[in-house]
């Protein structure tokens, strides 16, 4: 039983969130305080936003670098709607934010299944053309908070039931990936075309077209973000979350979402954002500089990676593991 | 990478040919784009052709082009290494530290270029001898060297480097002709001669076609691949030198994205991001477009980000179009 629950990744991350929070505890308790808990889990709400996204992308066996300059993007898109038309319903513009992201999303997708052309190509190309088409909107303008209507910064902010809206917000999207994953043939066909691509087209299933579905899921999910982003620091400017792709592939691999495919699951990448949240928040707390945060996240992923070889080399998850047992 | 199994390479004798001619005809692609940048950079400015100005145009490329080589090779055996602009900037941070003790020319460029040999060995140790997947290996180690930079420099810059030391970056061997330009066209030739003509590059090309074919015929994977690391490793250090000297001053946000540009410039001068395929003058004659590019584009006060929009443009509609050309060809055909 017990060496069952050491081999559950997912266990072994609490596990590890756990004896990490236990050591700040050990020097500063007030981290562990469940007011600052929720701040840091609000802290990481983007982060877990993308992961989600991420994570059925790289479950097809594709990668897409091109969500934070596709969260940029949209996040510029929705602070100039904002600017030019303040009365306009914030739903709204989250709404034009997520169709933006979706937008961009199936144009990688389209890429990849229309042309074959190799993901990571494909979201490398559209990186650096979705943040320059930043630049050629605002001439590399940025947009200041007092430029954004008080509605708009607010909402991520809002208080309901002693939480904010941003936390709501990704509680929300861990519930419909999750019921998007387990509960539709979409989410099955995402493990189905990780795990072996030739035995998911004799059962049926598009992998082209499943792909695409990854990479709109993925942009929807970015242009959310987006808005979430820009909202929250009340600032959009070219290079907004420049350099955060690697941190959301960082989350996933952590999480045990297997690079390769076919294994991984919503809760590995809600924890393994925790994760890195949980790292990010405390690194300032135990007086270490911020400068250090990225040398401590890439031994951390090459840890995590190290860790999870083992269990790579498994072949991908078995959907009717009790079917086959009898 | 992922999607190796999923196109298997054991192709037929004829679109086997087939596939080599379009080899050749992506070279004869790439000669037509490069002379069509070159004509048009000619026309837009009164300045291009001017022996100087095109001098100035190599730094523009001859750095990336250095790990380029050695990222072809590491890309044609189906693995990948993101870390190497870290790698830069770590190398770079080692050299201004040792700047700061007293340490002199000689001496700095063998820091600089054993800093990267010795990531490199790291990033070959993490793949080949725990059997990693470079891709994230390298994520974590491009976090790591980085960050190690960071933390030793913080938001400070190292400056004072010795007169002599300027020579790596802004040295001339022969009228215009950089240091730099000649360790490129050096370069290539060494690295031609290595992918080409030695049982080393057939053993890369093997690991990049089938990893375990290769090794059932004796190719011993394990030691290529972390050769193949130790160069990109050894080339980032190059790099950095060059790199370094020609700034004369080390900022931890040095080469900032570089790993994009050069596996873009790989990509783009046609090795097969999935491995197996590809030739280093293909990768010669990427360098030059996007060094032409990018020189044009300055030339003509465009800003640096549009030019990556045409970059990123390039790069997708250059692997497209055979692709479309293909199909096209072959629905004519029907």
């Amino acid at each position: 039983m017990i060496a069952k629950l050491l081999k559950n990744r997912e266990i072994l991350l609490v596990g590890a969130i756990a004896v990490l929070l236990a050591l700040i505890a050990l020097r500063f308790p007030a981290f562990v305080g469940p007011s600052n808990l929720a701040r840091v889990y609000n802290d990481t709400s983007i982060l877990i936003i993308l992961a989600l996204g991420q994570m059925a992308v790289i479950l097809t066996r594709c990668i897409d670098l091109s969500m934070a300059a596709n969260l940029a993007l949209c996040g510029m898109v929705a602070a100039m709607l904002n600017a030019a038309f303040p009365g306009l319903p914030i739903p709204l513009i989250i709404l034009a934010a997520m169709a933006l992201g979706g937008l961009l999303g199936m144009i990688n997708g389209t890429l990849v299944w229309k042309l074959d052309i190799p993901p990571i190509v494909v979201t490398l190309g559209t990186l650096t053309i979705y943040r320059g088409l930043i630049f050629l909107l605002t001439d590399g303008k940025w947009i200041n908070a007092h430029e954004m209507s008080d509605a708009f910064k607010a909402l991520p902010r809002l208080d309901l039931a002693g939480v904010p809206v941003l936390s709501w917000l990704s509680l929300l999207m861990i519930a419909v990936m999750f019921l998007v994953m387990s509960r539709t043939p979409l989410g099955r066909a995402f493990y189905a075309v990780g795990g072996n691509p030739h035995a998911a087209v004799y059962t049926g299933i598009d992998v082209g077209r499943t792909r695409f579905f990854a990479y709109c899921l993925s942009g929807a999910l970015a242009g959310l973000s987006g808005y979430l982003w820009v909202s929250r620091y009340a600032v959009a400017y070219v290079d907004i979350a420049a350099g955060f792709e690697l941190d959301i592939i960082a989350a996933c691999v952590i999480g045990g979402i297997s690079i390769a495919g076919g294994i991984g699951s919503v809760a590995g990448a809600v924890l393994g954002s925790l994760f890195l949240g949980v790292i990010k928040n405390a690194l300032p707390v135990i007086n270490i500089s911020p400068f250090a945060q990225m040398a401590i996240s890439g031994t951390v992923i090459i840890i995590a990676v190290a860790v999870n070889a083992r269990a790579e080399r498994r072949k991908g998850r078995v959907i009717l593991k009790k079917a086959e047992a009898v | 990478m992922a999607d190796a199994q999923l196109s298997p390479r054991n192709i037929p004798d004829r679109l086997e040919a087939g596939g080599a001619r379009l080899m050749k005809s992506w070279e004869a692609l790439l000669i037509v784009v490069a002379t069509l940048i070159f004509l048009g950079n000619s026309f837009a400015s009164p300045y291009f052709l001017d022996p100087w100005n095109l001098s100035d145009a190599t730094f523009n490329f001859t750095e990336k082009a250095m790990i380029a080589f050695a990222m072809a090779l590491v890309i044609i055996s189906g693995e990948i290494d993101l870390s190497v602009a870290s790698i830069i900037a770590l190398a770079s941070t080692a050299m201004g530290y040792a700047v700061q003790l007293g340490v002199d020319t000689p001496a700095l460029v063998a820091i600089g270029l054993s800093v990267g040999l010795a990531c490199g060995a790291i990033n070959g140790l993490l793949i080949t001898g725990l059997g990693l997947p470079s891709i994230v290996v390298t994520i974590g180690t491009m976090s790591l060297f980085r960050g190690l930079s960071f933390i030793i420099l913080g938001d400070q810059a190292f400056t004072g480097y010795p007169e002599s030391f300027a020579w790596f970056g802004q040295g001339y061997v022969w009228w215009v002709f950089s240091f730099e330009f000649t360790l490129f066209v050096l370069l290539a030739v060494a690295y031609g001669v290595l992918l080409h003509k030695t049982n080393f590059g057939r053993a890369v090309y093997a690991i990049g076609n089938n990893q375990t074919a290769a090794l059932f015929s004796g190719v011993r994977v394990a030691r290529v691949k972390f050769t193949l690391f130790l160069l990109t490793g050894l080339m980032a250090g190059l790099a950095s030198v060059c790199l370094t000297s020609r700034l004369g001053s080390t900022r931890p946000s040095i080469a900032l994205g570089w790993e994009l540009e050069v596996v873009t410039m790989v990509v783009l001068g046609g090795v097969n991001i999935l491995g197996g395929s590809g030739t280093i003058p293909g990768v010669v004659l990427a360098a030059l477009i996007m060094g032409m590019v990018t020189f044009g584009f300055g030339l003509l006060n465009v800003p640096g980000i549009v030019m990556s929009i045409f970059i990123g443009l390039l790069l997708i509609s250059v692997i497209a179009l055979p692709i479309l050309w293909r199909r096209a060809r072959r629905r004519l055909a029907h």
